[in-house]
């Protein structure tokens, strides 16, 4: 009898692009590929951006008068709720994960992801639950209200007493969100841990892959307290536990613990790999070297490291002791360093730099100077007096979407446009792109900057109606969150037409270093297939006299006939 | 007999995955993501307890440490006894392998009906207090995780008498039993925590 010792990952049965390489259909199917595994992701979570966005426009309609005369204050609760879990939940943690399947096997030389299977299982499960956080609306009582963050008591409130009610939906979908994140946390770890190409060390991988490897270990070590937390609220509000119940000897603060413990951290699971796509981007964008690219990626590490002992800064409020505030003021200070280390890099790359001003580029000196705007508002925000002043007012609203929108979704438009051509094979309309920046940071700018003097004047947040003299600020980023909205129009518009009708993508138009761009684009089912290149330096050696990879002149003939 | 697994065409080379330890490695990561939820359900419980003014609820002063004690025993020394059975499997020695494997779930399943047991006998509930959610929400938890333990044995058990199976590819024995050690290591923490710090 002969054993043939196989890997079923490694046996094709079928071929993978039945009908070319832009078979539309497999879009829709269970694949285990790791590229189709990433646009649905991304496809998905920009149907969600919609959503969500349709959610804020609504909240900031409501808010464009001082009185609550659109909505009822209870539907408006529901209304910021879903919208902060969907822009969270179902948009930016989504998205990250489908730009991180679709960048890190390409750009470390792997065939696909460590398990493909699991692979597409974290991702199926998000159409799952997002279609129960979505029921929500449909039950009685409407979706969860009690804020994003669901603090007991008021989320463990259950007026109406029906088993099946919107606040129990939320805490189910967040699970699931969180199994699905942890899914894929583990994947990608073991990835880019054994996967590498040939001679590809720590301290030579681009510094995505750092920052995708560092936010990943935060998922792991941070995701699973905010699970257990939900866990216990669920039990509070369905079995009538008294995890969070003063009554019961509870206590309700336990949970901001759990909840904060993960969610702050959150914010640079979000944030790394975006610094991440900035790292990448200026080089390519101003044919330079990335300034000190050793200290970027252990800066990396060093936001992960400090971001596991700051979330008390959001709890600064609740009667925490004195000293604790102090120590937690000092640990979030601490975070601007490494986070200043990496902005100090970007800004020395540009430097001198031959800039070329294409859309991607755009979004990424935007996102640069929106981060650096709402990362000085956030070291305010870290000071114990200030924050005790504005904690509960709009400057936080303003700080945060500084960061979420202003940075975040504009470092993930860039990288969507800067791969674009690599993924669908087509090149995207540049003049679409720079309308669709321009409308993005005018209605950005317009919707959040007047937020902060809102905030500083002392408008609360979390409120449909407000005293009139606030009025003047809200009107102001009604406007701009409307233009948001627009802005939409032209990246759709893009998206769609140039992936349907555009010109096809050279395998390097932007004449880029690193190992996806020595692939055809859009790239074969598996990569490299058996030639992984070996790698020599770190792929930032713009204008510089050595070379990236082992023989690259054999690897870009090849993409090239493929092409 | 030629497999027919030969009959299907490799697309490329087999060994251009380095794939012999990912299975191994993402295990391993996911036990780390999983021994936080325990550690945040441990700190739940050492904060609730440590702030609460009444702890137990009425008319208990304490819970009874003979029952899970017994269970202890049996749980740690299961430990040991998968050790012996991942040897077996080592030296080729199918049927040792699969006995040893054997008595090791009969002795998971005995800490489950110890647990049953000792939850039948208790006089408080879920909605007894902080104390009562805590302490079922702990060893539930953990029961849960001996369950899947026990499951996924038999699961080994089962493919052990496959075909084709155990020709180096003891990755799933070696994955459970690992699984194993980490769920009697969370129980040791877990009895120390709720039965001896009374």
């Amino acid at each position: 009898m002969t054993i043939v010792n196989y890997d079923p990952r490694l046996v094709k049965t079928k071929n993978p692009y039945p009908k070319g390489p832009n078979d539309w259909k497999r879009f829709f199917s269970f694949n285990t590929d790791a590229k189709v595994i990433g646009i649905q992701y991304i496809v998905t979570a920009l149907f969600f951006l919609l959503i969500g966005g349709l959610l804020g426009m609504l909240i900031r309609g409501e808010l464009i008068t001082p009185p609550s005369d659109l909505f009822d204050p209870t539907v408006y609760n529901g209304l910021y709720t879903m919208h902060g879990t969907i822009m969270l939940f179902l948009f930016l943690f989504p998205i990250l994960s489908g730009l991180t399947n679709l960048l890190v096997p390409p750009m470390i030389g792997a065939p696909d992801m460590a398990f493909p299977k699991l692979n597409a299982l974290a991702f199926w499960l998000v159409p799952v639950f997002s279609i129960i956080l979505l029921l929500s609306f449909f039950v009685p009582g409407g979706p969860a209200s009690s804020g994003w963050w669901s603090y007991p008591p008021i989320s463990i409130q259950n007026p109406l007493g029906k088993i099946i009610n919107g606040e129990m939906l939320w805490i189910i979908a967040i699970s699931l969100s969180g199994i699905s994140s942890i899914i894929g946390a583990v994947n990608f770890v073991t990835t880019i841990i054994r996967m590498r190409a040939p001679g590809m060390g720590f301290f030579k991988m681009p510094i995505f892959i750092w920052t995708v490897l560092a936010a990943q270990l935060l998922q792991l070590l941070g995701l699973p307290a905010l699970t257990g937390g939900a866990i216990m609220l669920f039990f509070d509000l369905t079995f009538g536990t008294s995890f969070f119940r003063v009554e019961g000897g509870g206590d309700p603060v336990l949970f901001q613990h759990f909840f904060w413990f993960y969610s702050h951290p959150a914010v640079y699971v979000m944030v790394l790999p975006v610094f991440g796509i900035f790292s990448e981007l200026f080089p390519v964008y101003s044919r330079k070297p990335l300034f000190g690219y050793k200290f970027v990626a252990i800066a990396s590490f060093g936001i992960t490291i400090l971001s596991l002992v700051v979330w008390v800064h959001h709890m600064f409020y609740t009667g925490t002791p004195m000293w604790m505030r102090n120590l937690f003021m000092f640990t979030t200070m601490l975070i601007a360093v490494p986070t200043g280390v990496k902005v100090f890099a970007w800004i020395a790359t540009l430097w001198g730099g031959n800039i070329r001003l294409s859309t991607p580029m755009l979004f990424c000196l935007g996102g640069l100077f929106n981060f650096i705007f709402g990362g000085i508002t956030g070291v305010m925000l870290a000071t114990v007096p200030v924050d005790i002043h504005v904690g509960n007012t709009y400057f936080v609203v303003a700080h945060f979407h500084y960061i979420i929108f202003n940075t975040i979704a504009f470092g993930i438009f860039a990288a969507i446009y800067h791969w674009f051509p690599k993924f669908t094979g087509k090149m995207f309309y540049e003049g679409l792109g720079k309308i669709h920046f321009t409308l993005t940071f005018i209605g950005a700018t317009l919707n959040w900057l007047p937020l902060h003097w809102a905030g500083l004047l002392g408008m609360p947040r979390r409120v449909a109606s407000y005293d009139p003299e606030f009025a003047i600020w809200n009107v102001l980023a009604s406007i701009g969150a409307f233009i948001l909205g627009v802005a939409s129009i032209p990246f759709i518009l893009n998206m769609v037409s140039s992936w349907v009708r555009g010109k096809s993508a050279p395998p390097n138009p932007w004449k880029a270093i690193g190992l996806e761009w020595l692939l055809p684009s859009p790239p074969p089912h598996e990569n490299f297939e058996e030639d992984i290149p070996t790698v020599l330096n770190e792929p930032y050696c713009y204008g510089l006299d050595k070379p990236f990879v082992e023989d690259e002149k054999f690897y870009v003939e090849k993409s090239l006939k493929k092409h | 007999m030629v497999s027919k697994n030969q009959t299907l065409t490799l697309n490329h080379k087999p060994g251009h995955i380095k794939h012999d330890g990912h299975n191994m490695t993402g295990f391993i990561i996911f036990l780390c993501s999983e021994s936080i939820i325990f550690f945040a359900f441990f700190v739940g419980y050492s904060v609730l307890k440590i702030s609460a003014p009444v702890w137990y609820p009425s008319g208990i002063n304490g819970i009874d440490v003979k029952m899970p004690l017994i269970n202890t025993v049996i749980l740690v020394s299961s430990s040991f006894v998968i050790y012996f059975a991942e040897k077996y499997l080592h030296k080729k020695n199918l049927w040792g392998f699969r006995i040893v494997w054997f008595i090791t779930m009969i002795m998971g399943s005995y800490f489950v009906y110890g647990q049953y047991v000792e939850w039948s006998e208790l006089t408080f509930s879920l909605q007894s207090g902080a104390f009562g959610g805590m302490f079922y929400l702990l060893t539930g938890f953990h029961g849960l995780h001996v369950i899947t333990g026990i499951l996924l044995m038999g699961l080994m058990l089962y493919r052990s008498f496959l075909p084709n199976n155990y020709k180096g590819g003891e990755m799933g024995v070696e994955s459970v039993s690992l699984f194993w050690h980490f769920v009697d290591v969370i129980w040791l923490l877990l009895f120390g925590l709720i039965y001896l710090w009374q």
